[in-house]
């Protein structure tokens, strides 16, 4: 068994070559895959920072992940008809720049979380799953019923958005741009684990009067780490958007949400990288199954129960050893 | 014993892929795996003459896969043995952005020369723009959304089925033809249902007693009808697709209430109407194709299906095998390599369609009859009969709105 | 006319509620006694009604095909729980999220191999295949009131199991302590197969019950499912009452707010928009009220603890 720091390493210098593998057996799609495996990925470490290290059971993170898509995907069509957006007596340009795109869908996931999580956090255990669920359906609804953006159609983007001095309609350039992402999303959420808050998210999650009793308020804690969770899983969402040029309701579903806690689940929860290998395992699965059999969902479901009830801590206690897998398997 | 031998497996290819990972004979390992990642992403190149790669990307799996195995069934049957096709076939899950993942794989890896196949007309939107912008032909055989069919229309999309608002248009006629003067109406609350019911206005003359629309999904259609009945309507028009329609006229007519309703086919077509029961009897539905259409080509077809498959074709199925016997048509004037003229090839349609007349108007939609169907009892089974064609060579409402020419 | 069809609506919400209680008392049982998070709750709601679609095909009858419903399903309770679920108790929330969605894809793509893509036939036999006119002139369904009937028939014989009989104190007692109940020498194991299996049993009745008025397909117990979830939360997890309470609001709000809210947008819309708009509220309405139960009521109606 190595080590979790090795295999870390690894992942990271895989992914780093795909690029490589897909020139050389010239087959570019093997990029376009694995940006989706990436993205999905950075939406997985968002939802891992509550779900794994806060013990935060959110059902709903479709809503940051649609949110980020939306935000995209209206800036960009508002761009491309020359209409400005009007709110209430504002007007603004849209843009196809995704510097601008990327920092909006940030502000704004923020603001989402702190709305859905102030009133969630009021909750804990499954009513907090439900809770979360439930704002979620509200924006699916909503977003199916709304006119202006396509409804249940999805809005088209014509062309990917811009950055300067990069053509992201290229697959390899956009798989980087992901890539890059992804480390500075791993880079962000070690060095809030690592800060007094990541500290007491975890503590608060073992023990909430320990915490109270060092001055501290664990529901400010869990807001905090809900607001960066909600916002790092919108940006993800507005990656996909840009990796489809495509957005729809179906990223707003209790589907997706269920699809994001699965990743985390199966790659291994507590710990950083799991998601990325829960998110490869997911797609390749689903890649391979899908090619070899029209039923299979049906193979896909056994193999992952098989996973739940005989791997004790998701797919990375299979390749490493250490504290967690005891603490788990009791 | 399953259990057993798949655990066995499942750790084989664990213990595996842990020692890939820990670097023991690491390079092997990824070349390995990155052959068979290789292998079935991407399955060969035939590209010799004339042979022509169809990408299919329809509805395999989960809700609404029987439409997708009609079309595909369809378009198999169609090209059965004409050694100049290769078509690779995946399941979209009714997902949007699965389908323009696919799309992207069979456009970037597959190198197809042809994209067919989508059922819903939010995937069509979200794969079509794109394919066709790439240099690729689509051929819809089942989505026509508006918005492709008028300013966004292309000159390498084709749609081989009709324009969404074709079958509700000529049940707006029809409902002329019955004599009715105040109709009920309802949809879901999504943009083809909205179109559904703007297409019944273009063309009938009555009143509209009440327009309504409903969740998306909705099963339970109490609500709605108890409001038919208070209503003043003498006939009722809806557009609910899949298991919404099957709930929804089961419900009516255990309410008793007696107003005769008027519905687009694909609430009584043939894959449908078994679980429908006797509550389709007696309705009329508006379709381009019926299994009793007297004409060659479709004599062949609804024999040949049946043979094939052993069971009745669908409107679906009429629509996929239509899509195929165009590309064999256009394939045997043009390589599908010189696109222009494979263009020019498609354009004049010249094939034996199972609809009888069928040509393309200029923004490659088709030209074609509508017919009024009414659900009858053929011994035991449940379909469908003509009764009266509801528009003649109908084309669509966005023609002008296309700069095709 | 306005005051018979509110009440028609209300009965219809009547219905509706009664239905989602048949669902939701399985799924709040098996959370309140043993803890689990049952995602393919749902699947046993589509088994029982492609067992019923299968039996009252083969029989004829549609009693034959609402009985076996509930012994298909309660049979594929049984064999989950056996097979599969008996290893979840102990394993966290998240694990049984997991393998509770794995069972949704087994059993979708499962019934789909067997009975293939499109959906099924079912329907109610011809004497119930009208309405009854009810008193001060209200014409109703025969057979939506057949439901109602039967929902609070169940909902009166479970508050009796639950509250007086030998096996209603065991899953009380299991529910509050339970180490205690297995040192007391009660088959623990048994226990949870039988609630577990009941639960199953009364989600394939209610499967079969509104399959035959809506259609038997894959997919069908989703949605349902869903909505289950909802009203155990809004009634408070592990009670009877509380699904029953909250199975009924949750009906009543989502049939009347279909059919209330777009008449009241058209005070302040036009016509079109009126219906868009207050067609889209009403879709969120059922998530809304829950949304605001929760925040008042952080542990539902009537849950007593925090789960």
């Amino acid at each position: 068994m190595m080590s979790e720091k090795k295999l870390n390493l690894i992942i990271l210098i895989f992914l780093f070559l795909v690029p490589l593998f897909s020139i050389l057996l010239n087959n570019i799609y093997i990029t376009t895959l694995f940006s989706k495996i990436v993205i999905l990925s950075i939406a997985g470490i968002g939802l891992n920072l509550i779900l794994g290290y806060g013990g935060m059971v959110s059902f709903g993170h479709a809503a940051f992940f649609g949110l980020g898509g939306y935000v995209t995907g209206i800036l960009a069509f508002h761009f491309n008809n020359y209409e400005p957006i009007r709110i209430l007596f504002f007007e603004f340009e849209g843009t196809n720049q995704l510097l601008f795109i990327w920092v909006f869908t940030l502000i704004l996931s923020s603001i989402l979380a702190l709305f859905i999580g102030y009133f969630s956090l009021r909750t804990t255990g499954v009513y907090f799953i439900m809770i979360t669920l439930a704002f979620a359906q509200m924006l699916y609804y909503f977003s199916i019923s709304w006119p202006t953006y396509g409804g249940e159609d999805g809005l088209s983007l014509s062309l990917r958005n811009q950055i300067p001095f990069l053509n992201t309609m290229d697959p390899i350039t956009f798989f980087y741009i992901c890539y890059v992402w992804l480390i500075v999303t791993i880079i962000f959420v070690k060095f809030i684990l690592n800060s007094p808050l990541g500290i007491s998210l975890k503590a608060s999650k073992e023990n909430v009067d320990r915490v109270r009793s060092v001055g501290i308020n664990p529901k400010k804690v869990k807001l905090i780490s809900f607001i960066i969770s909600g916002a790092i899983t919108g940006l993800a969402g507005s990656l996909y958007a840009d990796l489809n040029r495509f957005v729809s309701p179906t990223i707003l579903s209790w589907q997706m949400s269920g699809e994001i806690m699965i990743l985390v689940i199966l790659g291994g929860m507590f710990r950083l990288y799991g998601p990325i290998l829960g998110a490869f395992s997911y797609i390749i699965l689903e890649q391979f199954l899908g090619g070899i059999t029209e039923n299979w969902q049906f193979w896909l479901g056994f193999i992952i129960l098989l996973e739940v009830l005989y791997a004790k801590a998701g797919i990375m206690s299979f390749l490493i050893k250490d504290k967690y897998n005891e603490k788990t398997s009791s | 014993m399953i259990k057993k031998t798949n655990i066995l497996i499942l750790k084989f290819f664990l213990v595996k892929l842990e020692e890939v990972l820990r670097g023991k004979i690491m390079m092997k390992y990824i070349i390995s795996l990155i052959a068979i990642l290789g292998l079935f992403i991407n399955p060969g190149f035939a590209n010799g003459h004339k042979k022509i790669k169809v990408g299919m990307i329809t509805t395999l799996s989960g809700g609404g896969s029987g439409l997708g195995i009609d079309v595909r069934d369809g378009f198999l049957l169609a090209v059965k043995g004409d050694k100049h096709f290769e078509v690779i076939i995946k399941d979209d899950q009714r997902k949007p952005d699965i389908a323009v993942q696919i799309a992207d794989k069979m456009i970037q890896s597959d190198k197809v020369d042809v994209l067919t196949g989508i059922i819903w007309s939010n995937l069509a939107m979200a794969v079509v723009p794109a394919a066709v912008k790439q240099g690729k032909f689509y051929l819809s055989p089942n989505a026509g959304p508006s918005k492709l069919a008028g300013k966004g229309c292309h000159k390498n999309y084709f749609n081989v089925a009709w324009q969404n608002d074709n079958l509700h248009e000529a049940a707006g006629g029809y409902g002329n033809t019955a004599g009715y003067k105040n109709s009920f109406i309802l949809a879901p609350n999504y943009p083809a249902g909205k179109d559904a019911l703007t297409g019944y206005k273009r063309f009938f003359k009555g009143k509209i007693e009440k327009e309504l629309y409903t969740k998306l999904g909705q099963k339970d259609y109490a609500a709605e009808i108890a409001q038919i009945r208070s209503s003043k309507a003498d006939s009722i028009y809806f557009f609910l697709p899949g298991g919404m329609g099957i709930s929804f006229m089961k419900q009516l007519s255990q309410s008793g209430i007696n107003i005769p309703v008027i519905g687009p086919a694909f609430s009584f077509d043939q894959g449908i109407l078994k679980a429908v029961g006797d509550a389709a009897l007696g309705v009329k539905n508006t379709s381009q194709w019926s299994k009793d259409l007297d004409n060659k080509a479709n004599k062949k077809f609804v024999q040949d299906f049946q043979k094939e498959y052993g069971r009745l074709p669908s409107l679906y199925a009429s629509q996929g095998y239509d899509t195929g016997k165009l590309l064999i048509s256009a394939l045997n004037t043009a390589d599908v390599k010189n696109q222009d003229k494979f263009r020019n090839a498609l354009k004049n349609a010249n094939f034996e369609s199972t609809r009888g007349s069928f040509k393309f108007d200029t923004n490659q939609h088709p030209i074609q009859d509508i017919y009024v169907r009414e659900v009858i009892k053929e011994g035991k089974i449940l379909t469908n009969k003509i009764i009266s064609t509801g528009l003649k060579s109908r084309s669509n409402a966005y023609v002008k709105d296309c700069p095709l020419k | 006319m306005e005051f018979q069809l509110l009440i028609e609506q209300l009965l219809n919400g009547l219905q509706f509620g009664t239905m989602l209680f048949l669902m939701s008392a399985g799924l709040t049982l098996v959370f309140g006694v043993m803890g689990l998070i049952n995602l393919a709750h749902g699947s046993f709601y589509m088994i029982g009604a492609f067992g019923a679609a299968l039996f009252a095909e083969i029989t004829g009858s549609f009693f034959i095909g609402l009985i076996s419903s509930f012994i298909v399903a309660m049979f594929a309770g049984v064999i989950t729980e056996i097979l599969v679920i008996r290893k979840l108790y102990k394993k966290d929330h998240l694990d049984q999220v997991l393998a509770t969605f794995a069972l949704i894809l087994i059993f979708s793509e499962g019934i789909r191999w067997l009975f293939g893509a499109y959906p099924l036939y079912l329907n109610i036999p011809s004497q119930l295949n009208d309405s009854i006119s009810l008193p001060l002139e209200i014409i109703y369904s025969k057979y939506r009131l057949l439901i109602i009937a039967i929902g609070v028939l169940i909902a009166f014989f479970l508050y009796i199991l639950t509250s007086k009989t030998l096996l209603g104190i065991r899953i009380k007692a299991g529910q509050n302590d339970r180490e205690m109940i297995s040192v007391l020498g009660v088959n623990i194991k048994t226990l949870y197969t039988i609630v577990f299996a009941l639960g199953a049993a009364l989600a394939g009745l209610s499967g079969a019950l509104i399959g035959a008025i809506q259609s038997v397909e894959v997919g069908m117990g989703e949605p349902v499912l869903i909505l289950a979830f909802v009203v155990i939360i809004i009634g408070g997890i592990g009670s009877i009452k509380g699904a029953f309470v909250g199975a009924l609001l949750v009906g009543v709000t989502d049939t009347l707010g279909r059919f209330l809210l777009p008449e009241l947008f058209k005070l302040f819309f036009d016509n079109a928009d009126a219906n868009l708009i207050g067609s889209s509220i009403a879709s969120m309405s059922i998530y809304i009220l829950m949304a605001i139960v929760l925040i008042f009521r952080p542990s539902g109606l009537f849950g007593e603890r925090s789960a």
